[in-house]
């Protein structure tokens, strides 16, 4: 049984009387998938945002191995390059090139030499298929261009997990899938990851183990293919029917069969 | 063709007169401008600070420097501090008091704009990779301020550079005021000189601000 990487016990957090996340509790295991859903507004993106600190929470606790992951932590830096984030719009540094927004935190947070960390962000950028984009600026790029540099700047910190905050939703339908495809790469590299997506076919492709959450809660936890076939709660029944036409033609031939019959 | 008065400006000394009154213009830009872009710097990041104390103070420096036309500043500065303080300020240190105070207003109002305009987005994403504060402000928000901020910055310079042509209202000799006396002193020999005078004006403001335009064009470009 692989360790646990990640503990999040008991996680709360409250934006002054109002409860985005209430006692939420799971671990992730080294080298697992974890893929978050759930509607919009519901958390999924908060409690991401929890797990490196970019917002304080009010209760529980989040641990990284051994050591406690917490807003104004003395340790707070270090701890944050162990965890990578991609963000939904890239963020991107724009005075920089790629090369270098790619470069500038292993060489001056990790401290490590320019040649080395060079080398290896040129094999990361031949890996997504933008070596050659490597002295261009982020305003020359497309969105998914631009997302898979943001990939390959996290990855250059060798992080021990990743966080994916939803990173396709800012994209047009044909560059989502080049963008999906890195993440596949890297989970088949065994790489652990935490993953919030509203693409459904991705997520039971890719995840492990899915958590479903819901008005701040998690109501529904297990494997991609027993909860997108034969999801246990009401709530999560209903959540993934809104991703299906089924009903829609449904109610369109129960229409048209009234047009017919008054006929 | 009609006689534009140009001859004035070959008689005599009225060329080197004229280009002795541009330097003056100049000089009280240019040292205001060394001075008040620092000191704005300087201001516009204490305005960033969370001091409610020290933002209420230099709020309202900045809107009392802005509703005052620099006309007003002027008179205040050369005669109000004569007869308040019994100081005997000649026009130039008033003119150039003026300037810094009015140049240091408007610039530490574009820091402040310049720096709140990068967005929150930015400090995450530096702080996720692991940079502390300091870093986070060395190596990402001040460049990115910076390149805001000299488009911005050099357009005050020049506009700086222009309202000089006030400060003959408190008794400097500058271009303007050397042109008037060249034109009142050849009234009776060239009525026409109003006209090749001050063309001459225009070309000798234009040469001065016309690079310092072309800069910020050029950087606005560069660094979109």
């Amino acid at each position: 049984m692989a360790e646990d990487l990640l503990k999040i016990e008991h996680l709360v957090k409250k934006y002054e009387d109002n409860t985005i996340l209430n006692d939420i509790s799971f671990n992730v295991k080294q080298g697992e998938v974890i893929v978050i859903v759930g509607p919009s507004g519901c958390g999924k993106s908060t409690l991401l945002r929890c797990i490196n600190a970019l917002e304080p929470i009010q209760g529980g606790h989040i641990y990284l191995k051994d050591d406690e992951v917490m807003a104004g932590g003395a340790n707070l830096a270090k701890l944050r390059q162990r965890i990578g984030m991609v963000f939904q719009s890239y963020e991107l540094f724009p005075h920089l090139t790629v090369i270098e927004n790619i470069t500038l935190a292993p060489m001056k947070v990790q401290k490590r030499a320019r040649d080395e960390v060079e080398k290896e962000a040129e094999a990361l950028l031949k890996r997504v298929g933008l070596l050659e984009k490597k002295n261009y600026y982020p305003r020359e790029l497309s969105g998914g261009q631009k997302q898979r540099v943001a990939i390959v700047r996290a990855l250059c910190m060798h992080p021990e997990i990743l966080l994916f905050d939803e990173v396709t939703a800012a994209l047009d339908p044909e560059m989502v899938r080049e963008v999906l495809d890195v993440i596949v790469d890297l989970a088949a590299e065994g790489k652990t990851m935490m993953i919030v997506t509203h693409e459904m076919q991705f997520a039971k492709a890719i995840a492990d183990r899915v958590i479903f959450i819901d008005s701040g809660s998690i109501v529904e936890e297990g494997a991609p293919e027993a909860f997108f076939e034969s999801p246990k709660t009401e709530r999560a029944k209903k959540f993934l029917q809104t991703f299906t036409f089924e009903d829609v033609s449904k109610r369109r031939a129960a229409a048209s069969d009234s047009i017919s019959a008054s006929e | 063709m009609q006689n534009l008065g140009l001859e004035v400006l070959f008689k005599g000394k009225n060329m080197i007169r004229l280009l002795g009154g541009l330097w003056v213009a100049l000089k009280i830009s240019l040292i205001s401008v060394a001075i008040s872009i620092p000191l704005g710097i300087l201001l516009g990041a204490m305005m960033t600070w969370k001091n409610p104390i020290v933002k209420a103070i230099l709020r309202i420096y900045l809107e009392f420097i802005r509703i005052m036309p620099q006309m007003v500043l002027l008179f205040v500065f050369y005669f109000e501090t004569t007869k308040a303080f019994g100081w005997d300020l000649s026009g130039e240190t008033a003119s150039i008091i003026v300037f810094i105070l009015w140049g240091a207003a408007e610039m530490s109002d574009l820091v402040r704009g310049a720096f709140e305009s990068i967005p929150k987005h930015q400090y995450e994403s530096a702080e996720a990779l692991g940079f502390t504060r300091a870093q986070t402000l060395t190596y990402i928000i001040i460049p990115q301020t910076l390149r805001r901020l000299l488009p911005l910055s050099i357009n005050l310079i020049t506009r700086m550079i222009k309202t000089t042509s006030l400060v003959l209202m408190i008794g400097v000799v500058e271009v303007l005021k050397v042109a008037q006396q060249i034109i009142e002193a050849n009234r009776m020999t060239s009525p026409n000189a109003a006209f090749g005078v001050y063309l001459t004006i225009f070309i000798m403001y234009f040469l001065a601000c016309w690079p310092i335009s072309m800069l910020a064009r050029y950087l606005e470009k560069k660094w979109r």
